[in-house]
């Protein structure tokens, strides 16, 4: 029986499937036994990258290794765990990173912020959003210096109600044509020291977290 | 033999453009082309899924019984693509990081299936190399020239960002063309990438009818 005839038999047509899908699969698991340790390991150089943006001064800790998991209530009134990153100096918490996220125009906006031990804003960075561009992407470092307009404010200064963009009576700016992004932020950001706030003795917490983390 | 070569360099480069002539992959080009340099790495991405997915149908092209080819096709296709993207993640992230968002894309362009079916499962290894090559340059080409119109009448610039796709010895083909621009945000949006797609689609059009018309009067002309 040449091939001719082969090929046109059901068995041989079923064989052929099942043996694509057989050597497919089986190049893509070893693909990926042989990549994945060195996309963990650029993934944990982002991450730590977009960390120590927010982050001013000196520490002295991993930060990647030194998380703590605390619930959060969000908008939705889903309760989910936010991931906090602290940096020591000293085995003392100087500041802690966590991520936040607004809801924009375009769906949501993740950002990470890093607060002080005294609860002031070190930094806010935008690490993903899907808004307008040339309208709402103004929250991008790159693209104008609004993000900075966060730094050093905490929940005193201004008083609550001025959190907000100016035409909702607040004292940050809103871009031309995009006022909705902006609000998100703010909103993200004042829920993040809000947070701060509310698990301060845990986030600051030095002694039982030396316990498990020597 | 070398004539077959420059046929089949000449349909993947103009006659049979994927974007122009085809228009297939529409989806990802008009989702990519924002800027020149998005239109360049998405280009050359599928350039290299397109050589390797001719050559592999090719390569087996007498085993698959004609019943059962677009699911072998697909699958292979879909493999070569998730290599791709895994071993770019992997050992050239900053890349990576860049084109991630276009490479899962490439998956949809029915511009590679469309070559495995027309092309590679009836030539040799060998032509089906050149044509997915020629293919795949011909697209990237589309891609940068819709991207650049898009991106100069947009935001006034040219190739912005290359350094991040290229290296920072290609920082030189970012240029300002409009300094202080304030940005025509049409362009940048999807209905931007209709139009350009549009007028682009009728030049050429146009020249290509200019040509036969001058072959035809030279054609009368000669008998």
């Amino acid at each position: 029986m040449n091939l001719e005839q082969l090929r046109g038999k059901l068995v041989y047509q079923g064989l052929l499937l099942g043996g694509a899908a057989l050597l497919t699969s089986a190049a893509l698991a070893f693909a990926s036994r042989a990549t994945v340790p060195e996309i963990r390991a650029a993934e944990a150089a982002d991450l730590k990258q977009s960390l120590t943006q927010v982050l001013s001064g000196e520490y002295d800790n991993d930060l990647l290794k030194d998380t703590l998991e605390l619930p959060d209530v969000n908008e939705s009134g889903a309760n989910e765990k936010v991931t906090v990153y602290r940096a020591r100096r000293a085995g003392k918490v100087e500041a802690v990173v966590y991520r936040v996220v607004g809801k924009g125009y375009a769906g949501s906006i993740v950002c990470v912020m890093g607060v002080s031990r005294e609860g002031k804003i070190l930094g806010v960075r935008v690490i993903k959003h899907a808004e307008t561009p040339g309208l709402g992407d103004k929250i991008e470092p790159a693209k104008s210096d609004w993000i900075h307009s966060f730094e050093g404010r905490w929940l005193g200064d201004p008083v609550a109600d001025k959190w907000a963009v100016k035409k909702d009576g607040g004292v940050y700016d809103q871009f031309a044509g995009a006022t909705i992004t902006p609000r998100g932020v703010v909103k993200a950001v004042k829920g993040g020291l809000e947070f701060f706030e509310a698990n301060k003795a845990q986030l600051l917490d030095d002694v039982s977290a030396r316990g498990v983390q020597p | 033999m070398n004539e077959k070569y420059a046929h089949i360099t000449r349909e993947g480069l103009w006659n049979n453009n994927v974007v122009f002539a085809q228009m297939l992959a529409l989806c990802p080009t008009l989702a990519v082309t924002s800027s020149a340099t998005n239109g360049l790495g998405m280009g050359l991405a599928t350039t290299a899924v397109l050589l390797l997915s001719n050559v592999i149908v090719s390569s087996v092209r007498h085993l698959v019984s004609p019943e059962v080819r677009i699911p072998v096709y697909i699958v292979l296709i879909a493999t070569l693509v998730t290599l791709v993207d895994m071993s770019l993640n992997a050992w050239a992230h900053e890349l990576y990081k860049v084109l991630g968002l276009f490479i899962a894309l490439i998956v949809v362009n029915c511009a590679i299936l469309g070559r495995a079916e027309a092309f590679a499962s009836k030539n040799n290894m060998l032509d089906s190399a050149l044509d997915g090559l020629m293919m795949g340059l011909g697209f990237t080409a589309s891609l940068v020239v819709i991207g650049g119109v898009r991106e100069v009448l947009g935001s006034g610039t040219l190739f912005a960002n290359a350094h991040l796709l290229l290296g920072p010895a290609f920082a030189f083909l970012e240029i300002t063309i409009v300094p202080d621009y304030k940005g025509f945000l049409l362009m940048i949006l999807p209905p931007g990438g209709f139009l350009v797609v549009g007028l682009l689609l009728a030049a050429k059009r146009v020249l290509d009818q200019r040509r036969a018309e001058r072959a035809e009067i030279a054609a009368v002309t000669a008998s």
